[in-house]
């Protein structure tokens, strides 16, 4: 038990420190494109962190949560198209707007359970992607392009590559205590509860969905901020970031890596888009090769990477 | 006279064609411990799923200390000093002991929008969780997973977390279901305690149980009540008689 303890801990604290000297290296071996790469696998690895705290820790499968993504996009390049580019405007609005997508899609889906429930959370991103697409002055199917990055009054200069860089990973750090201290608070403890037997949480007094709900819109916020970062990083704003394949992207990092772990998504998040990246160089059709790895880790190690360094680590 | 603890008033429940629960009224006083017994498929487990609002009725009333609680779901009749164990165990099997027993006091310490704080480090959560745990006799399993306590364990488990409501009725399902022999006699003798504290409404095949247990004692068959009295006056109904009888002739013509 305490050696798998240690073999995760082990490989966080790891790829923690990679991820902090990450910059370092890059600017060392003058190799940039390792960094804008990494940029964005922090990012995702922000969304893959919302999503397991709903998925992994509360049992709901949502297979929607890219929705959040393109919403915290488009509030940045709507308001930089509108010519408000203060961050401190952007960002709030990015998060509320999220937060108030989540909650009527909560309110909604939470009503219905397992299959149902993915489908619902599915039919309202494709809503959403087809909202976004129809927006004509906004680009519409085309995307929007993010002239200038969000504006932070000198706080934070988002053009620069490393500052960008270090400023998605205090996010990430940051979304990844946060989620830490609500797994293990009352209402982390309710939720997970929860995801393990409804019927006696009842049956002790907890109005079940009132918390349900509470942990979407929690989760659906944090990765309506994972939306702002990615639109600030890729200058771009498009439907395509909602569509379902990148929902799908989301839930096999979250499975990859390992669902219910607190590392598990940054872990899943790193190995799913760097694997991404190198097959693609490879052959055209790296998906063929990316399914199988897939399906391998999936079978064999229920628990995914994390679960695995736990069990050889006992072996 | 005052309000009895639970009233229940022409209660019916039908699964299709099937009467479950057929017309039963039931008052259960404050301080006793009221047993239903019946035959299997009597409706039993349906009652009481009625009463905890796991189940609506499609007719009739329930009434706890007073007031009508027939459409109040589960989670607030439990607010209301309502709870069970379950015929079949269910728990959060893997929590430990004491996260189960814990979260059910926590349940009834205002609400849980509690986002930061260490819930396992809240002395008065654990202590009553403990002291619930002590009560039935698993104070040195409290940090096992449940999915590894045994199915006796399990049980008495059961009754922990119903205790940690603090509750003014304890509905018990079956809580000697597949217990052995040794394990049976101590969770009679854990009731034996428990019955002074609580009200207690008890479901149980296990006959000598019920005898040893019940003040009053209500029988079911086919959802009907076809008697409810005293130990005494039911061991001598003709009615109960001919309905267990007639139950046991049935069962050796199959066998």
């Amino acid at each position: 038990m305490t050696a798998s303890l240690n073999a995760r801990a082990a490989v966080a604290v790891l790829v923690a420190l990679g991820l902090l000297l990450l910059p370092l290296y890059s600017s060392a071996s003058g190799n940039i494109f390792l960094l804008t790469l990494f940029t964005r696998i922090v990012i995702l690895a922000l969304a893959a962190v919302s999503l397991n705290l709903i998925m992994g820790y509360g049992g709901m499968m949502s297979f929607g949560h890219a929705a959040y993504l393109g919403i915290g996009g488009y509030a940045v390049g709507i308001l930089a198209h509108e010519g408000i580019g203060s961050g401190f405007i952007q960002w709030p609005v990015a998060l509320i707007a999220s937060a108030l997508f989540a909650l009527a899609v909560g309110a909604l889906s939470l009503r219905t359970r397992g299959v149902y429930f993915i489908m619902i959370t599915l039919a309202f991103a494709q809503m959403a992607y087809y909202i976004a697409s129809g927006l004509a002055r906004y680009g519409g199917d085309d995307g929007l392009t993010v002239y200038k990055r969000s504006d932070f009054a000198g706080l934070i200069n988002l053009s620069s590559r490393v500052q960008i860089y270090y400023l998605c990973l205090a996010c990430l750090f940051g979304g990844i205590y946060l989620v830490w201290r609500i797994i293990n608070s009352r209402f982390g403890l309710v939720v997970q509860g929860l995801r393990s037997n409804e019927q006696r949480m009842q049956a002790i007094g907890f109005p079940a969905n009132r918390y349900r709900l509470v942990c979407f819109v929690i989760a659906g916020t944090m990765c309506g901020l994972a939306g702002a970062l990615l639109a600030n990083n890729t200058d771009f704003v498009s439907p395509a970031a909602m569509y379902w394949t990148r929902s799908g992207d989301l839930m096999v990092m979250v499975i990859l890596g390992g669902m219910g772990s607190m590392f598990g998504p940054v872990v899943g998040a790193i190995v799913f888009l760097v694997l991404e990246e190198l097959l693609s160089q490879v052959t055209e059709y790296w998906a063929l090769i990316m399914g199988p790895l897939l399906l391998v880790i999936v079978l064999f190690g229920r628990g995914g990477i994390m679960g695995l360094l736990g069990r050889f680590s006992r072996g | 006279m005052a309000d009895p603890l639970l009233r229940v008033d022409k209660l019916m429940k039908r699964f299709g064609g099937i009467v479950a629960t057929d017309h039963v009224s039931l008052d259960v006083a404050e301080g006793e411990l009221h047993a239903i017994i019946g035959p299997n498929g009597a409706g039993k487990t349906t009652l009481i799923s009625q009463l905890t609002g796991q189940l609506t009725p499609n007719a009739g009333t329930i009434r706890l200390g007073g007031e009508d609680v027939t459409h109040v779901p589960a989670w607030r009749r439990s607010a209301l000093g309502l709870a069970r164990s379950f015929q079949i165990t269910s728990l959060l099997l893997d929590f430990t002991a004491l996260d189960n027993v814990a979260l059910a006091a926590q349940a009834h310490d205002g609400h849980s929008f509690r986002f930061w704080g260490d819930a396992r480090k809240e002395a008065p959560l654990r202590n009553a969780a403990r002291a619930a745990l002590e009560r039935v006799g698993l104070a040195s399993r409290a940090e096992v997973t449940v999915s590894r306590l045994s199915h006796g364990e399990q049980r008495e488990l059961e009754l922990a977390v119903a205790l940690a409501t603090k509750p003014r009725l304890l509905l018990l399902d079956e809580p000697m279901a597949g217990l052995g022999v040794s394990e049976a006699s101590r969770m009679v003798g854990l009731l034996q305690e428990l019955r002074r504290e609580v009200t207690i409404v008890l479901v149980e095949h296990d006959m000598n149980a019920v005898f040893a247990l019940a003040d009053r004692i209500t029988v079911l068959v086919y959802g009907r009540v076809i008697a409810s009295g005293e130990p005494a006056a039911i061991r001598s109904n003709e009615d109960v008689r001919r309905a267990y009888l007639g139950d046991q002739h049935a069962v050796t013509r199959h066998g």
